[in-house]
């Protein structure tokens, strides 16, 4: 699904930004472990570099008057223990060497114990070099030992080191690419959650949106609601301004009709009399629609602040059925009510109930034909309903579940006055009460069923 | 006329000899290949007469190598490499501390291969120096001297013996002179490090007027003859070689510990045929495959498992450990202590 106006995602960018953050730091991580452990190789070459170096120092001495070595042998294998790099000594006297490879270079400064890093037949060598001062007789000599090693081993522990610290790096980014998608994905689940809550609710509830949001979504969950409650006052305005318009219609109307009937019957010539009967019948249409567009506005007011009673829906239905038998009994219409348990009981809002099973009895009578009989029949299993059957003509043509939006009305029926706000009440009603509304054709012979549909308990 | 002439042919007598080679020669000998591209030279402390099996092996599997085989002793083979960079693509040798030294001054090429790999890590160094023999220090006595004595086992039984028997023994004992031999003064100077009782044993083969040699042969031959009752770190390799034909001479290992000494090989680094040298390297590596040769040459190859896991058998360590004998000073105070205990005015 893409909608028009996304740009980008959210989720998408913080990921791409803590990602970018975690492979700067595993960067720096890498780095960092790197230099440590090769600083350390390092120390621990020069540590046995140094060993040598004094191990050498330890062992000259003097001899009548001239410095002489016995050089140790664990001077040399010690270097050789750890890796297989080549080793180079010398050991001079004031500047004459004494001992080992005379062209290794001595130190130019003065320094007591110094490390130095150089190239020496043909390869880079660590050096140690050790001053000591030796007193032969009656005159002392300076003594400098230098100790040299290739740097093979260090090289490949090195190379070892910059594979472990890639791996380490590689892991921390892996690790923490992860935890940032984890991390992106609760950071945005309040907003997640509060669309999901928006995008549930029923197409007619404007209840400010509640429930604890995180700071960040506070402005926009102000603005959400203080947008609910301008629109459910601009709504109300236009619905008051119906009702109140069908209102002031109505009761001129009644007049009207009054004055129609007296002027009717008064009336001797037939053309006129047609002439009459069809404005009536006109204003009939008027002050039924303007009846249901009250009715409509009523049960917009109610199932915004609704009330719920213990009631008992069998009753419901006899008062409703015994309240709309004299206009039956105009066109000698029968109803007949059948329920399969004694009571239904039922939680909900009696004014709404008896509207919405007015307006089916209502369209049954309507459209039903002289001297015929409309069963309402109650069954309470699985659900309850209450199946309004007439004899009538039924509905034709297009689907008919779609009688139940505002203004539709069926394909035949140009002949009966209506407003088409009929079952679009019943179906509101319906779902106030978390039920619906099945219309259909009767099964057996003609006529249509309307079904109200309530939840049982 | 005639002087001039004379004075050119002198003349010329001087250059030639200031262009021949100023190392001395033992041996050499060329190996014709049949159809020879590529000639492999190389300079060896190992007689043709031993080498010449592996020589011939190596030149049937590799028909098109001549081999330019030249003999010279260790001393001798250091000095043509080290000092004049002789033309010789390969080095065999047995003095490991000069091949160790060739290698630690940049004179040996780095050289791996499988089967340098397959070699243990003490037959190798730095992928430089490869071994391909392991040849043990042994004592050799003449069973004639041993009618009434027990053979010692250990160098402490060896010295107890030698206190005990002055008599029998005096000037019967034979061993390398270090002063003039390299393997001689190698082998002594690891006993040194290795055990205490060196100093003490070589004091009371002093007090014996000991007799000191050069060479293995030798000192075996005088065994055999009668002279010696017993030479001491003898080469077990060249003793058994000729115990094949003599009798009367036994081979002594002692149990406390063998020195084994590693007969090694380099690549030098200014080869000019370096493949072929690589080539005669990989196959003196895998010389354990070919135990004909190891009894055809009398040079036992190197044992890749056996070695690693018996434990008197101590092959001496290649590395930098080795060239602490060969500083100037070291050298000197070792030979003047050795000399002192050995060489002694007994009355």
């Amino acid at each position: 699904m893409t909608l028009r106006f996304v740009s980008g995602s959210m989720r998408g960018r913080l990921v791409i930004q803590l990602a970018l953050i975690a492979a700067l730091l595993s960067l720096v991580l890498f780095l960092v472990v790197r230099t440590v452990a090769e600083r350390a190789a390092a120390d621990t070459q020069d540590n046995i570099l140094l060993a040598s170096a004094t191990s050498i120092s330890d062992a000259l001495y003097t001899e009548r008057g001239a410095v002489r070595l016995e050089l140790p042998y664990s001077a040399l294998s010690m270097l050789g223990s750890i890796s297989e790099d080549r080793v180079f000594y010398r050991v001079a006297v004031g500047g004459e060497t004494l001992t080992g490879y005379d062209d290794l270079p001595l130190p130019v400064s003065n320094d007591a114990n110094q490390f130095d890093t150089y190239r020496y037949k043909g390869e880079t060598v660590r050096a140690v070099a050790l001053k000591r001062n030796f007193s032969t007789g009656n005159h002392s000599r300076d003594v400098t030992i230098v100790v040299a090693q290739t740097r093979l081993g260090l090289a490949a522990i090195s190379s070892r080191i910059t594979n472990t610290a890639m791996a380490i790096g590689v892991i921390f980014f892996l690790l923490a690419t992860g935890l940032s998608l984890w991390a992106a994905q609760s950071a945005l689940a309040p907003l997640t959650r509060m669309a999901g809550a928006v995008t549930r609710r029923g197409p007619s509830d404007l209840r400010p949106v509640v429930g604890k949001t995180p700071a960040e979504l506070a402005p926009l969950v102000e603005a959400l609601n203080s947008f609910i409650l301008r629109l459910k006052a601009s709504l109300n305005r236009s619905e008051d301004f119906i009702a109140e318009a069908a209102h002031r219609v109505r009761t001129p109307l009644a007049t009207v009709r009054t004055q129609a009937e007296v002027v009717h019957r008064s009336l001797n010539q037939s053309q006129n009399k047609t002439a009459l009967r069809e404005m009536i019948r006109a204003i009939d249409e008027s002050s039924r629609s303007a009846g249901q567009l009250l009715d409509h506005a009523m049960v917009n007011f109610r199932t915004d602040q609704f009330e719920t009673a213990q009631l008992d829906l069998v009753e419901l239905v006899k008062e409703t059925t015994d309240r709309l038998s004299p206009t039956a009994g105009l066109k000698d219409i029968g109803i007949n009510v059948a329920h399969d348990i004694p009571e239904f009981p039922f939680s909900g809002d009696a004014i709404l109930l008896q509207n919405a099973l007015r307006n089916i009895l209502d369209n049954a009578i309507k459209y039903s034909p002289a001297d015929s009989i409309i069963t309402v029949n109650m069954t309470s299993d699985p659900e309850y309903q209450i199946a309004v059957i007439d004899q009538g003509r039924g509905f034709q043509g297009g689907d008919a579940q779609s009688y139940l939006n505002r203004f539709s009305r069926g394909e035949n029926v140009d002949d009966v006055v209506g407003s088409g706000l009929g079952l679009t009440i019943v179906q509101e009603v319906a779902v106030a009460h978390f039920g619906r509304v099945e219309i259909q054709n009767n099964q057996t012979g003609s006529g249509a069923c309307v079904s109200f549909i309530l939840p049982r308990g | 006329m005639r002087i001039i002439y004379l004075t050119a042919w002198l003349i010329a007598q001087m250059i030639c000899a200031t262009l021949a080679n100023a190392f001395e020669i033992e041996e050499q000998k060329l190996y014709k290949s049949p159809t020879g591209t590529g000639n492999l030279h190389i300079i060896s402390t190992a007689d043709i007469s031993s080498f010449e099996p592996i020589l011939l092996a190596f030149q049937e599997e590799n028909p098109n190598i001549d081999i330019d085989y030249v003999v010279a002793s260790s001393a001798q083979t250091m000095a043509a490499i080290h000092d004049e960079r002789a033309p010789f693509d390969l080095v065999i040798s047995s003095a490991m501390d000069l091949q160790t030294k060739l290698a630690n001054d940049g004179f040996a090429q780095t050289y791996v291969s499988s089967a340098t790999d397959s070699l243990p890590s003490w037959a190798k160094w730095r992928n430089q120096v490869f071994a391909f023999t392991q040849e043990p220090a042994v004592l050799v006595v003449s069973e004639h001297a041993f009618r009434d004595l027990s053979i010692p086992n250990t160098r402490e039984e060896l010295i107890e013996l030698l206190r005990d028997n002055p008599q029998e023994f005096w000037g019967r004992v034979g061993t390398y002179d270090v002063r003039t031999s390299g393997f001689g003064y190698m082998l002594a100077t690891q006993n040194s490090r290795n055990t205490d009782s060196f100093w003490r044993l070589t004091e009371v083969m002093g007090r014996l007027k000991t007799r000191l040699y050069c060479c293995s042969g030798e000192m075996i031959d005088d065994v055999a003859s009668g002279r010696l009752a017993m030479a001491y770190n003898v080469l077990g390799s060249y003793a058994e070689k000729r115990l094949q034909t003599m009798d009367g001479v036994k081979i002594v290992p002692m149990q406390d510990f063998v020195s084994l000494m590693l007969r090694t090989s380099i690549i030098t680094t200014n080869a000019k045929n370096a493949s072929a040298a690589k080539r005669m390297v990989d196959f003196l590596s895998m010389m354990e495959t070919r135990p004909e040769l190891s009894a055809a040459s009398g040079l036992p190859a190197v044992q890749r498992l056996e070695t690693t896991a018996a434990k008197g058998l101590r092959p001496i360590r290649l590395g930098p450990g080795l060239l602490v004998f060969l500083d100037r000073l070291k050298r000197e105070t070792f030979i003047r202590n050795w000399q002192n205990s050995i060489v002694q005015n007994n009355p």
